[in-house]
Order: C-alpha cells, then structure tokens, then sequence
C-alpha cells in the first residue's frame, strides 16, 4: 500500500452538502473548543503583559540550562516511548509465543502508577542512604567514595523513570493500529516479496504512524507538563522554571510568557510531525479484514520476546509497587479502610464523569475536522489539544480566572435585575473542577479519536453516501461501531489521568472533597512517603479496574472477530 | 483535686466565652477555610473548634499560591473566611494581594510575640518551626559550626546537604541572611554554600537528614519538626538517623536562629466574620496551641505551652527576632540571589 495507491480527495466533490443539522453540530463542537481554548489563551495572552528584568534574569541564570534539560528529556522519553511502546506492541499483536496473551494486557500496567509516585519510589528505594545502598554498604563494609552506583538524580534518570509510566500512551495506540490492519496488507507485502520482518517495517510501521505519533505526542507533552518527578529529583525544566517565576518571585506575566514559549514549541513538534505526512492517507481499502496472523516464534526468540515484554512491566510496576509495599509494611497510612473508601469513591466518580464528557467532547471536535476540515477547524483542535503540555497549576488557575469573572458577572447582574445576587455559580464546585480535566486531558482523548478516524477511509463515507445514508446514518452504522476500540481506549487514557491528576483536583476542588491523589500529594510533600504508599496502592489498585474492563473488552472482541465484514 | 480542676477549666471557658463576645455570635454558624496546612493531626485541632463553639469548619486544601489565585478570581464573592500558610511569605503575599482584612484582637496582641505577626493585624503566626542545622556528632566536633554563615566557610566543602532553592524555606532563610548583610554579602554566602554542597540539591529536609546520617553529607539544614517526627519513629532505621546527628540551633551568639510561622488571617470578603476571629482567638488558646505542637512538633507561640519532651530536649534557642513580614517580603529578591548562585 503506497500513499499513491489512494486517489487524494479534494475539492467541493469531496466536501459533503452542509446541512442545518451538520451546521449547528458543527457549531457546538467550535464551541466545545473555544471553551477548552479559553484557560490556554488567558495565558498566552500574558506574552503582552510587561515583565521588566524578568527575561534578563532568567537569560543571565538558568535559560540555557533549562533549555537543553527540557530538549534532552524529550529525546529521552520520545525515544524511549517509541521502542519500548512499538517494539512491545508488536511484538504482542503479531507474535505468539508464551505468555503473549497474558503481556498483552500485563504491558498497560505501568498506566496506573502516577509518574510523582514512581519517582518517589524509585529515589527513595536507591537513594545513598536508601535501603538498596546502606544493604551494599553493610553487606561489603563500604563507605562513601568506595563504590560506584548509577546515579538517577539527572535528566536521564527523570526521563527514563517517565518513559517506564508513559510508554502505555505509545502501546496502547500502536497496539490498536496494529490489530486494525488487515492482514490483506501485509499478506500483499509478502507476496510482492517482503520477508516477515520486512513487511513490519515498511508496510505495518508507516501505516501505524498516525498512531504512533499521536502516542509519542503525548507522552511528551505528559513529561513536559509534570513537576513533581523533575522538581523531586532535582532537575530543571521550563515547568520547574515556571514555578519557580510565577511562584518564588511573584512574577506572573513572566511565567505566563515562559508557559506560552513552553507551547509555541509544543505546536511547532505537532505542526512538524502534520506536516511530515500532509497529504498521505492511512486508511486501507482492504475490502475483507482478517485479524492479522501471527508469527508463532522459535524457542529462543520466544525467550527474548518474553524478556523484553516482561522487563518494562517488571520496572515499571513491579519493582515500585513492591517498593511502596515495603514502605506501606513499615508505617504505612493508619486511616487504611476508614475513609479511604470515601476517597477511593470520589476519584472513581469524579474520574468516569470526566472521561465520559472528555471522550464526547473529543468526538465531536474530532468529527467535526472530518466533516469540515480546513485550516480554522485544525487550529482550533490543536489549540484545544495543547492544555496537556501545560502544567496542572497554571491550567488550574487559567480555568478559574474566566469562570470567576463570570460568576462575578452573573451575580452583578442578577442583582442589578432582581436585587439579589447568585453567589458563585460555577467556580468551587464540581463543574468546575471537570472543566479543568476537559481542558487538560482534552488531548489524551483527541489522540485515539483522531487516530480511529484517520483509519476509516474516506470512501466508506462516499459508499454510504451514494446509497442514500444521511451523516446521521454514516456515523451510526460506520463510524461508531468502527471508532468503538479507538473511544475505549480514549475513554481509558482520560478516566486513569484524571484519577492520577494532582494540582488542578487540589486547587479547584470544592469544600471537604478529598480523593485519592489529593491525599498522596499532601502526604508525600509533606514528606511522610510511608504514609503515602497506602493511598498510592489504591490509586493504581483504582486505575486497574478500567485497564481490565478494557483488555477483557478487547479480548472478547478479538474471539468473536469483532468487525461485521470479518 | 479533680473536683478544683473541673471548675478551672469551667471558669476559664466562661471567662474566655465572655471575653470574645465573637464566640457567642458566631453560634450555628460555619467557617470556610482555605488552609495549605495538610497535617491528620490538624483535624482534632478543627473538631474541637466545632465542639467548642457549635461552628462546623468547610475545608479547601491545596498550596498557597494557587489558593491565593484562587480567592483572586473568586473575588468579592469567595466564600474564604480565614486563609492559612506554613509560611510567612505567602500570608504575606496576600496581604499585598488585598486578599485579608486587619483584625485588631486584644487577646492575640498580648499572647503572640510581635516578630510573629504582621504590625497591622493582617496575619498571625500560630505556631514556628526553627531552620537548624543536623551535624553528624562523629565527624563534626561540638561548636565547630555556629552560624548560618559558617555554611558557607571553605572548611566545609563537600559535606553540606541542603535542598532546592526552589523551597520556600530556604527563600524565607535567604531572606532573613538578606536581611541581616544585604545583597552582595548574601550572593556571596550562596555561592559559598554552593561551592560546599555535597550533592546537587535534591529531595525534601527528610531527605538531607538522612543522607547526613548515612554519611553523604556532615551538615544538613532542615526544619525541627521534620526532625522531631524521626525522633518519634518506632522504626530502627529512624532510630538510627536520631543516634548519629545532633541539633545545632545557629546565630545562637549574635541575631538568633531563623524561624518560620504558620500563619493565618481573615479573608478581605469574608461573610462570617464572627466565626472567623473567634477561630483565630481559638487557635491561640493553649489548647489549640498543645495541638500545634504534638501534632506537628511545632513551637507553639503562646507564652506557657510547653513543647513536646522530644523537641524540648533539644534545649530552649534564642530566636531571631526579625518581624516574618520582613524575611517575607525579601522572599524574591532572595529565590534571584540564588539562581544567581547557582543554587538549583
């Protein structure tokens, strides 16, 4: 399958009628997107406010520093993502060997574990007066300066640490997209002369690419937004910059520009990657789609495909859920079963809430750029999709300026009209707090929702058309049923970052409304980590439950064929 | 005995009832607080409140600065009642926000230190923490460091562990030495505290004690009560870091050692106004008071509350008495000295 192979749609032929209906559905997704843009925008705006000496300051001190740690831990995850998200995705969809059926879903794992936890667990498990060196000082009598041990308190360490949290992002789409392709299309491969391997390469691996990308993509806004690992390991990046700006110097404009030239970037990778695959399409227009066959593996390979699956898992969530274990066995949190089940109920409410909305919201913004696309509705996505780089704290605060100037405004009206005022709406209560998650995690969702719609041919749509099938109908019968794996996953990623989601939860939350991560945050900054091991357990025990509905999901959509033209 | 005590404690609730009129107003009411405060032991200190006065306590808890960004936006309708720090900068940031209204109480003026609260009313420090050094007693002779500067004095290189500028007690701390010696005099300090780092600066003041105690670093600066919680500890490990350090309260020869205060104030738009200074009257009782400091292992700041055996046994320390809202203000003129310095 060539990029050529698909004629490319263009011109008025190829837009569909619009429609009242498509017009105000239409409208609303702008809508939903202008309401996500608004908290981003407040904060750009602030590249027009003076921050005199500022800029002077930070160009004198820490800019360059703060520049190549941000670059060089982007490289790391962004490749350490890649080959650990790819690699294990296929080897997973189209190898078998033993334990592959077991890995498929043991390798989203590290999905629960929340990227501050595992580096607490990590930093305290090897610290020099941790339990692993003060084991190897005892054992062999040495002191310090007689040993060497790997130092993970450095931009390799912090990347490599996210990478093992964030590869899930990468597998989790890639995986999708692998068992989406008709095994007609690398079957063609084969029989043009492509070896197995070949075929992977050249045919699976470019056709995947949306996915791929749109996985990367996140697991480096993911890495570029997170404070708490960096921070604790000591590591400066534009976001620890933009603490340290906004908060220890008071200079809000000048954290606001540094946040905006954070996303300046951030837009200039996404609009790179775009335009590196302008004008290719990925769909297939294989008309029998057979799940891939897979490729039963020698002993020896099998081995090495089983250690390389396992070994991701084994850092990523065995290792530290047996650190934290350790932690919770010494001094772990006395309130255990008390209230825990009131916090475990508020993330999980607060969480499936969030992700149903997120997960609507990016259908219809994702279904819009089909029906409508052009230059407006691609910015406004990407507007809309760019919160997930932005730290928590400065979302948090961005979503709670425009709805303060709006409850305020309502209240002065009301009272103006009626002589009494309505108080606060929308601000301190849940409303707001699920609309700092749509802000945030908009992006998770547009991820999977985008990659699934880039995979349904533009001729489906045409076919249907042709026999009469109104829009409506196209996205019931085809669209729907084709996206469901792509909105599950969507719906996943948003439900399990949510639950993880610290600061916005802390500061835009209503009165006496604890969860989980609130908790673990308050208890691991004020640095009792022991303590804090019991809440983060249950966290990631929490973000398990929808990482097994969906595998059992999928699994069960495997044995049945799962497409209607199998 | 018992019988005299009962009727103590029963004449000085009627006394402090009639004293603050506020309590009896602010009857079945409810007081909304945003608080960076985040300790389990906290909330014996809010139920007895409520026990005490009928007044049911809402609770918003987060870090300061996005709690004051968030009564900004709230503006004129923000249902905060009394905001609360663990540190003097940040109370002090709001009050340059407009964000607290000055309460003129009698009764906290004569029980907290002047240093300790604002001149003008705006806040009150209800409880301090020392910033002390932890010296490893084996290689580190008794009097060999004294001072805060002594930090910075080459005889030290390589045995300092101190964490991340970024921390807002070591900005309140750099505040304090600006304070004392100015901007050049300070820059230079940091950067000599920089050049006798034993480590990049990383983790929390736990983390500094426990790396001295190992054996990474011979000086660590922490705050007391991170201290006293390992002296508390059950656990050998723990036990073990308290056996090999000592508490070295510096500057005790010239302007005392360095301290920082929760503090709390009353919000600018504050609808229970009753409840909210009966709130902070009632934190300034000793048993409010007692609460801050077994809780947290914190100082009390009302003249007669002992603290805890543990934290007591480090000896009484001569405080420097420069007023919070001075090391505060110089907060971020201190966080620039130290990126200058390289203080990461």
């Amino acid at each position: 399958m060539t990029d050529a192979a698909l004629p490319p749609f263009s011109g008025p032929i190829a837009r569909p009628a619009v429609t009242a209906g498509r017009r105000a559905f239409m409208a609303l997704a702008m809508v939903v997107a202008a309401l996500v843009a608004a908290p981003i925008v407040a904060v750009a705006l602030s590249v027009f406010q003076p921050s005199p000496g500022t800029w002077a300051h930070l160009i004198d001190t820490v800019l360059a520093e703060i520049i190549w740690n941000t670059i060089l831990l982007m490289a790391v995850v962004g490749v350490g993502t890649s080959v650990i998200g790819v690699g294990t995705a296929w080897l997973v969809t189209l190898c078998r060997f033993p334990g592959s059926r077991a890995l498929e879903w043991l390798l989203l794992l590290p999905l629960a574990m929340p990227a501050y936890i595992i580096g607490y667990a990590y930093a305290d498990a090897l610290a020099f007066a941790g339990p692993v060196q003060s084991a190897l000082r005892a054992a062999f009598g040495w002191a310090r300066g007689d040993y060497w041990f790997p130092d993970i308190n450095n931009v390799g360490g912090v990347g490599a640490l996210l990478t093992l949290v964030l590869y899930p992002y990468v597998y989790l789409l890639a995986r999708a997209a692998f068992l989406d392709q008709s095994t007609c299309v690398l079957e063609a491969a084969r029989t043009l002369g492509s070896g197995p391997w070949g075929a992977c390469l050249r045919v699976g691996l470019p056709m995947a690419r949306p996915a791929i990308a749109a996985g990367v993509a996140l697991a480096l806004m993911e890495a570029l937004a997170d404070f708490g690992t960096v921070q604790y390991f000591g590591v400066n990046t534009f976001t620890t910059t933009i603490y340290r700006t906004w908060f220890g110097m008071g200079e809000r404009a000048g954290a606001g520009q540094l946040a905006t030239a954070l996303l300046a970037f951030v837009l200039l990778l996404v609009a790179i990657e775009t335009l590196a695959r302008r004008n290719r399409r990925f769909g297939t227009s294989a008309r029998r789609h057979r799940p891939p066959a897979r490729l039963h593996l020698g002993p020896l390979a099998a081995s090495a495909a089983f250690l390389a699956c396992l070994l991701p898992i084994l850092l990523g969530f065995v290792l530290p859920i047996a650190a934290l274990a350790r932690l919770h066995a010494e001094g772990g949190d006395a309130l255990f079963g008390e209230r825990f089940l009131v916090y475990a109920r508020n993330s999980f409410i607060l969480a499936g809430m969030a992700a149903a909305i997120i997960v609507t919201a990016a259908a219809a913004i994702g279904y819009t750029t089909r029906l409508a696309p052009g230059p407006a509705t691609q910015a406004a996505v990407r507007i809309a999709s760019i919160g997930y780089a932005v730290p928590g704290t400065v979302i948090a605060v961005g979503v709670l300026i425009p709805l303060g100037a709006l409850d305020n405004l309502i209240d002065q009206t009301t009272r103006a009209a009626f002589g009494t005022g309505t108080g606060l709406v929308f601000s301190g209560g849940v409303i707001a707090l699920i609309y700092a998650y749509l802000v945030r995690f908009l992006a998770v969702a547009m991820g999977p929702v985008e990659a699934g719609l880039h995979k349904i041919p533009g001729t489906f749509d045409a076919a249907a058309r042709t026999l009469g099938a109104t829009t409506r109908e196209v996205a019931r019968v085809i669209h729907v049923p084709l996206m469901r794996r792509s909105l599950l996953t969507a719906g996943l990623l948003a439900f399990v970052d949510v639950l993880k989601e610290l600061p916005a939860t802390a500061i835009v939350r209503p009165f006496n409304f604890d969860t989980l991560a609130v908790r673990v945050y308050n208890l691991a900054s004020d640095e009792r980590l022991a303590q804090a091991s019991t809440g983060a357990l249950v966290i990631v025990a929490v973000g398990l439950v929808p990482v097994i509905l969906i595998t059992r999901m999928v699994a069960k959509e495997q044995a049945t064929g799962g497409r209607s033209d199998a | 005995m018992t019988l005299t005590f009962n009727r103590r404690i029963f004449l000085g609730s009627t006394a402090l009832l009639v004293a603050s009129p506020a309590i009896l107003r602010a009857q079945a009411r409810t007081l909304n607080l945003y608080s960076s405060r985040h300790y389990d032991t906290d909330e014996a200190l809010y139920s007895d409140f409520t026990k005490q006065t009928g007044i049911a306590v809402n609770r918003v808890e987060a870090g300061e600065d996005p709690l004051l960004a968030r009564m900004q936006s709230e503006g004129a309708n923000s249902p905060a009642d009394v905001l609360i720090t663990v540190d003097a900068g940040r109370i002090e940031k709001a009050r340059g926000l407009d964000l607290l209204q000055p309460f003129a109480s009698e009764a906290l003026a004569s029980r907290i230190p002047a240093h300790l609260r604002d001149p003008d009313g705006h806040w009150f420090g209800f409880s301090t923490r020392a910033r002390v050094l932890l010296v490893a007693k084996d290689k580190v002779a008794d009097g060999a460091i004294r001072t805060y500067e002594d930090l910075a004095d080459p005889k030290w290189k390589g045995k300092v562990v101190i964490r991340s500028s970024t921390n807002v007690y070591n900005q309140s701390l750099t505040g304090s030495i600006l304070a004392a010696h100015g901007a050049e005099k300070t820059e230079a300090w940091a950067k000599g505290v920089v050049a006798n780092l034993a480590r990049p600066p990383r983790g929390g003041d736990t983390d500094q004690i426990r790396a001295a105690a190992a054996g990474e670093g011979d000086i660590a600066v922490a705050n007391t009560y991170y201290f006293a919680r390992l002296t508390r500890s059950e656990k050998p490990e723990d036990k073990a870091v308290v056996e090999k350090l000592r508490v070295v309260f510096p500057n005790q020869g010239d302007r005392g050692t360095h301290v920082n205060i929760s503090a709390a104030g009353i919000a600018r738009h504050s609808k229970n106004i009753d409840a909210a200074k009966a709130f902070l009257e009632y934190l300034a009782t000793p048993s409010a008071q007692r609460y801050f400091a077994y809780g947290n292992s914190e100082y009390p700041v009302v003249a007669g509350v002992e603290p805890p055996p543990q934290v007591a046994a480090w000896g009484a320390f001569k405080q420097d008495q420069l007023n919070a809202r001075v090391f505060a203000r110089n907060n971020a003129e201190a966080l620039k000295i130290m990126d200058r310095a390289g203080w990461k």
